[in-house]
């Protein structure tokens, strides 16, 4: 089998560019989907290490999993749907631009 | 010429060159996630590593996750995102740069994050293989019963959360 470091270590990189991409790109939809990325390594995370746990036979590592995946669409659905509406009233989805709650 | 069992190290058996290669397709749609300047580039590398990571969860032994993974993330969210790239056109190949004035700090947290963590999972001994698993069938079974058993109240709640985030996306989206 694989060894379990592989898949962390994967999960880790997959989680390093979705931070990169939230925290540093200028367009909303971008720093969405690094948010996507990141949740997407901690499931891997989840996974692998219900897959190599002493208790295989409970699925608690997979049940975990899927309420990360229903959470994650719930969020990106809200989450386009303010994308959309501030490029509506605003025109424009660059987040350096969006300070009107900026002291 | 000395035979294949005097080389210095182990070789790879076909599961992990297997997971390196799905592993390897998963970090370039990563990466071209992050760094890509072409939103819509973004978007399809996107696509890429949440097809790889369908692919992981395949090699971990949990179909149903890997289906569901197909299912949600390709069908449904990268679709989505896709939708709102196009909606907010005009955005997609900006005059200024794709990145903030984060930028610098940002990368080095990202690296700094990952050289940390992987020094951290290399240096502790983690078991080397899984138990045997019951046949696919039967755990997707047990997956389906524990959903109504043990974890009735957050499915129940997760059903709700889904409706009321769905309700409220058409709020927001709608003029």
């Amino acid at each position: 089998m694989v060894p379990l470091n592989w898949y962390l270590v994967l999960a880790a990189l997959i989680f390093s560019s979705g931070l990169y991409a939230s925290l540093a790109r200028r367009n909303a939809i971008a720093a969405l989907m690094g948010i996507e990325l990141m949740l997407n390594a901690v499931n891997i995370n989840l996974v692998a290490f219900w897959r190599y746990g002493e208790f295989v036979e409970q699925l608690d590592g997979q049940v975990f999993a899927l309420f990360v995946i229903a959470v994650a669409a719930a969020e990106v659905a809200v989450g386009l749907a303010l994308v959309i509406s501030v490029y509506r009233s605003r025109k424009t989805v660059n987040l350096d631009e969006l300070d009107l709650l900026q002291g | 010429m000395p035979g294949l069992d005097a080389l210095p190290f182990p070789l790879p058996t076909v599961q992990q060159i297997i997971f390196v290669l799905i592993a390897g397709m998963t970090v370039t749609g990563a990466l071209i996630t992050a760094l890509a300047p072409n939103l819509f580039h973004n978007a399809l590398g996107l696509v890429l590593a949440f097809f790889g990571v369908a692919g992981v969860y395949v090699l971990l032994e949990a179909e149903f996750l890997a289906i569901s993974q197909v299912l949600v993330y390709v069908g449904a969210i990268a679709t989505l995102i896709t939708f709102a790239i196009m909606l907010t056109r005009g955005m997609m190949f900006g005059r200024t740069s794709s990145t903030n004035r984060l930028m610098l700090s940002a990368a080095i947290i990202s690296v700094l994050f990952f050289l940390v963590m992987t020094g951290l999972l290399v240096s502790v001994a983690w078991p080397e293989a899984g138990a045997e698993l019951a046949s696919s069938e039967q755990m997707i079974a047990d997956l389906g019963e524990l959903f109504v058993t043990t974890y009735l109240i957050p499915f129940e709640l997760m059903a709700l959360l889904l409706l009321a985030a769905l309700a409220g996306a058409i709020l927001l989206a709608r003029d």
